[in-house]
């Protein structure tokens, strides 16, 4: 598997992801800065990682989401190319077009930190085939703008098409308002485009595949993309 | 010639705006009981080079459309406003 792990001035997890794809795969990432036209050729996996590009200015990843390498990106999307957009790259892949909705500022006001358990709603694709249907996995979950939200007909359809990836819940996979950091509609965690082939999500498999971290959960779904 | 406008942007009805919610506590606590309820928005100052005022607005729209909005969520408002001489 050939990945670029695209780099937007303020993002702070690019190596975090470089890092978990060459635990999982045996390769190195390519490094892709925003300003370039083109991905690597044979480029199969894209990443938008985490953190804080352009400094959340105007929107969250609203200026990322126009820069010149996201036009290669959208390109490689309609071409049914994989794209993980985690954190801060799924705000990016929202405000870019790449899913539908928008995230919004958690309902409480509150960054919020912390592990959290997810349920993985579905495990046949590409992302998630190393997992299974129902099981719990944890994920650490940082950011202030992670409020999931799109109008009531978009949710039907997502919910009606199977594309909600992960949901926030409890240990025991109980979705409920106590357990969902930031408010996000359905308890919403992670989401799939229509072809299943871009997956969006707050929290970070990325930070979670190595046992000196305290949990590897996250290792699987970078196996599954590797497979 | 050179325009320049107010553009503002607000959460569309029905959207959750927890910051102006906080607002709203905030300016009851102070005593302002006659508060209602307080949306926050973003309002851009925009100066730009255009032939006539129709075309300045259409490239704003565009702008609007484009970066400084997100219609999912957002509406926008264009005003023009006098050049300080």
């Amino acid at each position: 598997m050939k990945s670029a792990v695209i780099l937007f001035p303020g993002i702070n997890r690019e190596r975090d992801a470089a890092r978990a794809l060459r635990l999982a795969s045996g390769r190195e990432a390519a490094i892709v800065w925003h300003a370039e036209t083109a991905l690597p050729a044979g480029t199969d996996l894209v990443v938008l990682p985490g953190g804080f590009s352009y400094g959340d200015y105007l929107r969250c990843g609203a200026i990322a989401a126009r820069a010149p390498v996201m036009e290669a990106v959208r390109a490689h999307a309609a071409r049914g190319g994989k794209v993980l957009a985690i954190c801060n790259g799924f705000q990016v892949a929202c405000e870019a077009g790449l899913l539908p909705g928008v995230l919004m500022r958690n309902a409480d006001l509150h960054f919020v930190c912390r592990m959290q358990p997810l349920r993985v709603e579905r495990a046949d694709t590409d992302f998630s085939r190393s997992y299974t249907r129902g099981q719990v996995v944890r994920f650490a979950v940082a950011h202030g703008e992670g409020n999931y939200t799109a109008d009531e007909e978009t949710i039907r359809r997502l919910e009606g098409e199977g594309r909600v990836a992960f949901r926030y819940c409890g240990a025991e996979g109980d979705p409920g308002h106590g357990h969902n950091p930031n408010g996000s509609r359905n308890h919403i965690a992670g989401l799939y485009s229509e072809r299943l082939n871009v997956l969006g999500l707050m929290p970070h498999p990325e930070n979670a595949v190595d046992p000196l971290t305290g949990c590897t959960d996250g290792l699987g779904l970078f196996e599954s993309l590797a497979a | 010639m050179t325009f320049h406008a107010r553009v503002t942007v607000t959460l569309k009805t029905g959207v959750l705006d927890p910051q102006g919610k906080a607002i709203e506590g905030a300016l009851r606590g102070l005593g302002f009981a006659g508060i209602g309820g307080v949306r926050q928005g973003k309002m851009f100052e925009v100066a730009l080079e255009s032939a006539d005022k129709a075309a300045a607005e259409a490239e704003l729209r565009r702008a609007c459309e484009a970066l400084l909005a997100n219609t999912v969520i957002e509406d926008y408002a264009i005003a023009f406003v006098d050049t300080v001489a």
